[in-house]
């Protein structure tokens, strides 16, 4: 059967998650330009992923399941890619610099 | 009647009641249920994907009219619901591990109190939404809508308000789904049906539970932290 995991193990992570989350409003406070967005971005995407590890259990789960919750985000990944790499290539758009 | 069921099938009795008669056994079944519950989440992440991606677009076409929408959000607010929905999965990752050791009354406590953090989200979110219907930042149901502050973006600012509206409405929706799904749950608990072998509706709510989560943390830094910085209001 599924191993237990620790109840500090979940605590651990919920307090990674307030601090990045203060973190994420701290970082927005300062003027960093366009690596604002980036690291917001980089720090929700951690916050993610530590959520789907441990609270969602994949971390346990078969390999098919690992293997289905990766290609999710792959595909996510080609609707961005195709997408901006349409509109941000159109030089008659406005808004013609990525941020 | 167990019986002709063990004949019919070539089973066992000797089994949990709720294995299903097409699985081996009850990990295969629990492995199969959360496999199928992901499945399902990915055309989750396509659907709010879509409008994610959507949102990448006109930002980057119109990044100073994004920018001046922050004068009108609270950051605040912003952080303090995903501080509440990040407790709301702690619990909720504590009461299916409650489950998965048999702990009635914890489980049944710990589904109140993500029950609970669910319904203090959603109340938070309501007086945003009613602050922006006092500032007349709601361009929907024909328009309440005034941006005399900054004139020269009223209508590309609409978009995002538009955005806003539509991805935080339908995270609320699915949160009143997971809060649906939570009650139901709970019932359930009450009355005995979880045991260490046989707790997969509770795993499984719990991965809809925390995706939701998922998405209120991208949410957050996309609506509510774009132009802190900039002071073009």
């Amino acid at each position: 059967m599924h191993s237990v995991t620790p109840v500090r193990t979940y605590v651990l992570i919920w307090v990674v998650l307030t601090i990045m989350t203060f973190v994420t409003y701290g970082v927005a406070q300062i003027d960093l330009g366009p690596f604002n967005i980036v690291i917001a971005l980089a720090i929700a995407a951690f916050k993610m992923t530590l959520v789907i590890w441990f609270f969602m259990h994949v971390r346990t789960d078969s390999p098919l399941t690992k293997l289905f919750v990766f290609a999710g985000f792959f595909w996510m990944a080609i609707l961005f890619v195709f997408t901006l790499g349409d509109y941000v290539s159109r030089a008659w758009m406005p808004g013609g610099k990525f941020w | 009647m167990a019986d002709t069921h063990a004949v019919a099938t070539g089973h066992s009795t000797d089994h949990s009641p709720h294995l299903r008669h097409h699985f081996d056994d009850m990990d295969q079944q629990f492995d199969s249920a959360t496999f199928g519950m992901w499945v399902f989440l990915l055309t989750e992440i396509m659907f709010f994907g879509g409008m994610f991606g959507a949102y990448t677009v006109y930002r980057n076409m119109y990044p100073e009219a994004f920018a001046s929408t922050s004068a009108y959000m609270n950051p605040l607010y912003g952080a303090l619901n995903t501080a509440v929905l990040i407790v709301s999965s702690l619990s909720m990752a504590l009461a299916v591990r409650a489950a998965h050791l048999g702990q009635q009354k914890a489980l049944q406590i710990c589904l109140l109190i993500t029950m609970f953090f669910g319904i203090c989200f959603l109340v938070i979110k309501g007086f945003e939404y009613h602050e922006h219907w006092v500032d007349m930042k709601v361009p929907l149901f024909g328009g309440h809508w005034n941006y005399s502050e900054a004139p020269q973006f009223a209508h590309q600012a609409q978009i995002l308000f538009c955005f806003y509206f539509f991805m935080t409405g339908f995270h609320a929706v699915h949160m009143l789904v997971g809060l649906g799904i939570m009650t139901t749950i709970f019932m359930m608990a009450r009355k005995g049906t979880f045991s260490p072998t046989y707790y997969t509706p509770v795993e499984v709510s719990g991965l809809y539970w925390h995706f939701v989560d998922i998405v209120w943390i991208f949410l957050f830094p996309l609506l509510y932290l774009i132009g802190h910085t900039r002071h073009l209001v």
